[in-house]
This record gives C-alpha cells, sequence and structure tokens, in this order.
C-alpha cells in the first residue's frame, strides 16, 4: 500500500444533509492512487452518502474533498465526473428508457484510455447479446455488469463503486468480483461499499468502517482477518 | 360521394384539417418535450408562437428580411427568448412543485401579450403569402402555401422525432429524462442540456408562428386561442409522448375538418368529446407506448 506518498482523495469532515435531516456527521478518510478502499458499516450508516456527497448528488454537504489537488466540494456534479470520478450507484440506475447498446455508450469519453465500446463487450460478454434489448429487460447481474461497464468508457481511474454484490447469485458475485480484481491490476482506484466482507476481503487493501455518518475505525486488509469479531459487531451480523 | 356533400367540401375540409393539424402537431410536440424533460407544463408556448409570427411580421416590415428569411431567423429568435425565460423565470423555480412552472409561464403569457396588444393593437396585421396561388386538382383547388405547410411541418415533426428517439443526443434527453443526476455523473453539463431543450422547444413553437402568420390573422390572441387545443391534444397523445402528441395532432385536426363537413355545430366540441373518452379508455395517451421521452 503505497502510503507514505500524498493521497489521491483526501475527505475531511464531510457533512451532508437531504433536506433537513443529515446523513453525514463529519466523514474523514483518504484514498491512494491505485488502492481499493471499502466503505464498510450497517444499513443507513451513510455509505451511500458519502459516495453521493462526493458526486454532488446531496442536497447540502459542507467540508472538503481533495482530489488530485482539486476541492471538489462546490463543484457541480458533472464537473466532478470530468474531474476524472465515475461513480455507479447501488440501485444501478440503467435507463428503461434506451437500449442496452445505448446505455452502455451514454457515457462520453471525458479522457483517453478508457475501454473502447468493442472491449467493454468483450469484458461483458452477456451484454453483448443483449445489445439491442431495453434496458429494463435485463437482470440484476446483468444491470450491475452494464452499470460498471458503462463507467469504464470515460477513461475516468476512480471509481466509486456503490454495493455492486448487492441482491445476487453467488456466481454473478464472483464475476463481479473478477473484474473489479482486473480493473485493480490495471491501476484503477475504487472506493467500494460493500456489506459482503467475504467478497470485500477478497479485493481490498483497506476498510473504512461507517456508523452514524461518521468513520469509527479504519483497518488494513491483514487487519481485518485478526479483527473479524470487531468488524462483525460493526455491521451488526 | 356521401348523400348531400359534395367532394369539394369534403376534401376542402379535410385539407384545412391537416393544415390546423400541421400547428397542432408541432406545437403539441414542443410542448411534450419541454413536458418530458422538465415537467414543465409550457403554458406560454401559444404567446411564443404568436411571438414567432410577430417575428416575422416585424423582419419583414422594419427589415424588409422576406419570409424565407425569417422562417430561419424567428425561431431562433423566439428560441433565445425561451433560453432567456428559462434562466429567469424557470430555473429559480425548478425544484418546486410543478404548479409554479404553470403559473409562472401563465403569467408570462399575460406579459408578453399585454406588451404585444400595446404596441400593435389586438386587431391583427395582414402577412402575405410567400406563395401564392395553387393548383386546381379537379375536385379542389390546393393552394401552394398551404401544401408547403403541410409538407414542411411533416418533415419538421418527423425530423425532430427522429432526433430524439434514434439519435446519440436524444439518447441524452431521453435518459436526462429518466435520472437527470446519472446523466450529470457522466459529465453532462445536465443543466445547460436542460436549457437548450427549453430553448429548442420554444423555437418550434416560433417555427409554428411564422408558417401561420400567411395564414391567420398575426395578432397577439393567435396563440391563446389555439392552446385550449393543443392541450387537450396532449392530453389525448399522452403527456409527454412526442410520437403521440404529432399524430394525435394530425389526427385530432382531420377529425375536426369532417366533423365540419357532417355535423358543423360540433366542430368545436368534438376534440373534448375524443379527449375525455381518451382520458377514460386510455388515460396515459392514445399511443403511450414504449419510446423514452415520456
Ligand atoms: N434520499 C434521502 N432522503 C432522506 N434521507 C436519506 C436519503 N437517502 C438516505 N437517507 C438517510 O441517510 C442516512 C444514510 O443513508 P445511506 O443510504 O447513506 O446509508 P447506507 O450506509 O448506504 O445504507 P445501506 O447499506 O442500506 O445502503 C440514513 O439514515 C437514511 O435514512
Ligand atoms: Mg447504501
Amino acid at each position: 500500500m503505497p502510503s507514505d506518498r500524498k493521497p489521491i482523495m483526501q475527505v475531511e469532515n464531510l457533512e451532508a444533509w437531504y433536506g433537513e435531516s443529515k446523513a453525514l456527521h463529519g466523514m474523514t478518510f483518504d484514498v491512494h492512487e491505485g488502492e481499493l478502499v471499502t466503505l464498510i458499516g450497517r444499513n443507513g450508516a451513510g455509505k451511500t452518502s458519502t459516495l453521493r456527497s462526493i458526486m454532488g448528488i446531496v442536497g447540502t454537504r459542507t467540508g472538503s474533498i481533495r482530489f488530485r489537488d482539486q476541492e471538489l466540494i462546490r463543484k457541480r456534479t458533472y464537473q466532478i465526473a470530468r474531474a476524472g470520478i465515475a461513480y455507479c450507484p447501488e440501485e444501478r440506475a440503467i435507463f428503461a428508457g434506451l437500449t442496452v447498446a445505448e446505455n452502455m455508450t451514454l457515457p462520453p469519453i471525458l479522457s483517453p484510455g478508457g475501454l473502447t465500446d468493442a472491449q467493454l463487450l468483450e469484458a461483458f460478454p452477456n451484454l453483448k447479446a443483449r445489445r439491442k434489448s431495453g434496458g429494463s429487460k435485463l437482470s440484476g447481474g446483468e444491470q450491475q455488469m452494464l452499470a460498471i461497464a458503462r463507467i469504464l468508457r470515460t477513461g475516468s481511474r476512480f471509481i466509486l463503486l456503490d454495493e455492486p454484490s448487492e441482491g445476487l447469485a453467488p456466481v454473478i458475485v464472483k464475476e463481479i468480483g473478477a473484474q473489479i480484481q482486473k480493473l485493480k491490476e490495471q491501476g484503477y482506484t475504487i472506493v467500494l461499499v460493500e456489506q459482503n466482507l467475504q467478497f470485500a476481503r477478497l479485493v481490498a487493501d483497506r476498510h473504512v468502517v461507517v456508523e452514524n455518518g461518521e468513520v469509527v475505525d479504519t483497518l488494513s486488509n491483514e487487519d481485518l482477518s485478526s479483527n473479524l469479531d470487531r468488524v462483525k459487531t460493526y455491521l451488526g451480523v | 360521394m356521401f348523400d348531400g356533400v359534395s367532394t369539394q367540401l369534403l376534401f376542402g375540409q379535410v385539407l384545412i384539417g391537416l393544415i390546423n393539424g400541421s400547428f397542432y402537431a408541432m406545437l403539441s410536440m414542443g410542448l411534450a418535450i419541454i413536458f418530458g424533460l422538465m415537467s414543465v407544463v409550457n403554458f406560454a408556448h401559444g404567446a411564443q408562437y404568436m411571438l414567432g409570427a410577430f417575428v416575422a411580421w416585424a423582419l419583414l416590415n422594419y427589415l424588409g428580411i422576406p419570409y424565407w428569411g425569417a422562417l430561419f431567423i424567428a425561431p431562433v429568435v423566439v428560441g433565445a427568448f425561451g433560453l432567456f425565460m428559462e434562466r429567469t423565470i424557470l430555473r429559480p423555480i425548478q425544484n418546486l412543485d410543478h404548479l409554479y412552472s404553470l403559473l409562472a409561464t401563465f403569467a408570462a403569457v399575460l406579459i408578453i401579450e399585454g406588451l404585444v396588444r400595446q404596441q400593435y393593437g389586438s386587431t391583427g396585421l395582414p402577412y402575405n403569402s410567400p406563395l401564392p396561388g395553387g393548383v386546381n386538382l379537379g375536385f379542389m383547388f390546393m393552394p401552394w402555401y398551404r401544401l408547403w405547410v403541410v409538407l414542411f411541418s411533416i418533415v419538421i415533426c418527423f425530423g425532430t422525432y427522429i432526433l430524439i428517439e434514434h439519435t446519440k443526443l436524444g439518447a441524452y434527453l431521453r435518459a436526462a429524462n429518466e435520472k437527470p443526476e446519472i446523466v450529470e455523473s457522466f459529465g453532462i453539463n445536465v443543466p445547460r442540456m436542460i436549457s437548450l431543450t427549453y430553448a429548442f422547444g420554444v423555437g418550434l413553437a416560433g417555427l409554428g408562428g411564422v408558417l401561420a402568420a400567411p395564414i391567420y390573422q398575426v395578432s397577439p390572441s393567435m396563440g391563446s386561442n389555439l392552446m385550449i387545443v393543443i392541450f387537450a391534444v396532449v392530453v389525448i397523445g399522452g403527456m409527454g409522448s412526442i410520437l403521440g402528441a404529432i399524430l394525435t395532432g394530425y389526427l385530432i385536426g382531420v377529425v375536426e375538418g369532417l366533423t365540419k363537413v357532417f355535423y358543423p355545430e360540433g366542430a368545436n366540441l368534438v376534440i373534448f368529446v375524443i379527449m375525455i373518452f381518451a382520458l377514460i379508455l386510455r388515460p396515459n395517451g392514445l399511443f403511450s407506448g414504449k419510446e423514452g421521452l415520456k
């Protein structure tokens, strides 16, 4: 883990609101280039809200999000995306009114180095056969594949992934795990929200534990194994 | 052909119906696009149509720019005015209930019409046809200009439909209609796209106004009279359905024309009778179906 270098992202005292209700109460964590950091924690802890706040998709947010020497806290969502951050939401957000192919090629190329359409179809062969079907006709696993595939097109190498394993059969989870592993090997930096510890342990470098909108613990992947009981109480499992 | 109905009358009314239908289709399509992307019921659509006609009139009378020039310039001018309206009136209230944008655009109608009426009076100004004459088809006389309006409106309507349903730009619009924050998270400036879409819809209304200038009187209330029918067309076709708005527009025009032939007393009512039945039988719209922007 390259912890001696300056982090690529530094989140400090991040607070966020949905209208009147406060979801984040001062999140502080950082992410290094090439690292895979998970956000783990119970339902409603604020993991999704953290990713949404980084993307600027919440009502109000304060604090600081430094990314490659840019301050993002006042930036608009599209500017944050153009700074090089890609977001794969928990609900997958496949567009029902678009075909699979249209969904896949919707994100514009923001910087060079993204996967080409041909490479994407090769990496996600299930989608190839379903290119012409409507976005709403895909299975949960296919939707997840599509949601990951389309953001790889943009060329952004910093990726926010929200519970890609949620509600999917073990064989699909394995396939998605392999894809994430591949991205890591290619040098992508990933923030992964995950409740499935088994899955998280296979790919992560570091785990950030979130509780009530705050970071309560940080463990390296090695420490996770030796502190499994402690972590399981955090997760309430 | 039919007892007591001459073919002359029949085809004459069908033609008038098609002409009216051309305007119904173009205007309700613009309304559907705006509603589909912004959930704004653009009450000002009729006033913007009227502005198109007045801009064409002003271009001719003040600058000597003829119809064919106005056909390009007026929609751009009216579209730019739409951009201004979006920034000043609609954007500040975009997160409020949809009722507010409806009221705001209604207020805009009163202001726009009032200003135009104050400047030009309410009697209406003449605008000569750029294509005088016509052709005798044997069973009826077809004025060139009316033929042009019908054909041009078909090209505009289906061109716009293809743009939205079958191009990349259209895919952005359909996607932003579903999940704007996700489209924005791909790096697309969605607020600007929404402004430009509103301007495009308003520009279409302005284009309709230019087409209408040589047929109807150029008068401040020309848009308001039309809007009631346009809203009925949009409701019948399905709120926000583009193809539904286009097809219903032409259909209602022709049905209205035919009613004038067979039951003249009912001509003004038939649209609303259809609207009631459509709402009861197909509340999502006659043509509600698979296409995306809705
Ligand atoms: N759209 C919203 N409006 C209001 N409150 C919200 C909204 N989304 C989330 N919240 C609240 O913010 C808090 C954090 O929710 P968040 O979705 O970030 O949790 P999470 O850690 O992702 O949970 P899960 O594991 O269930 O996905 C919760 O208390 C939740 O009720
Ligand atoms: Mg969540």
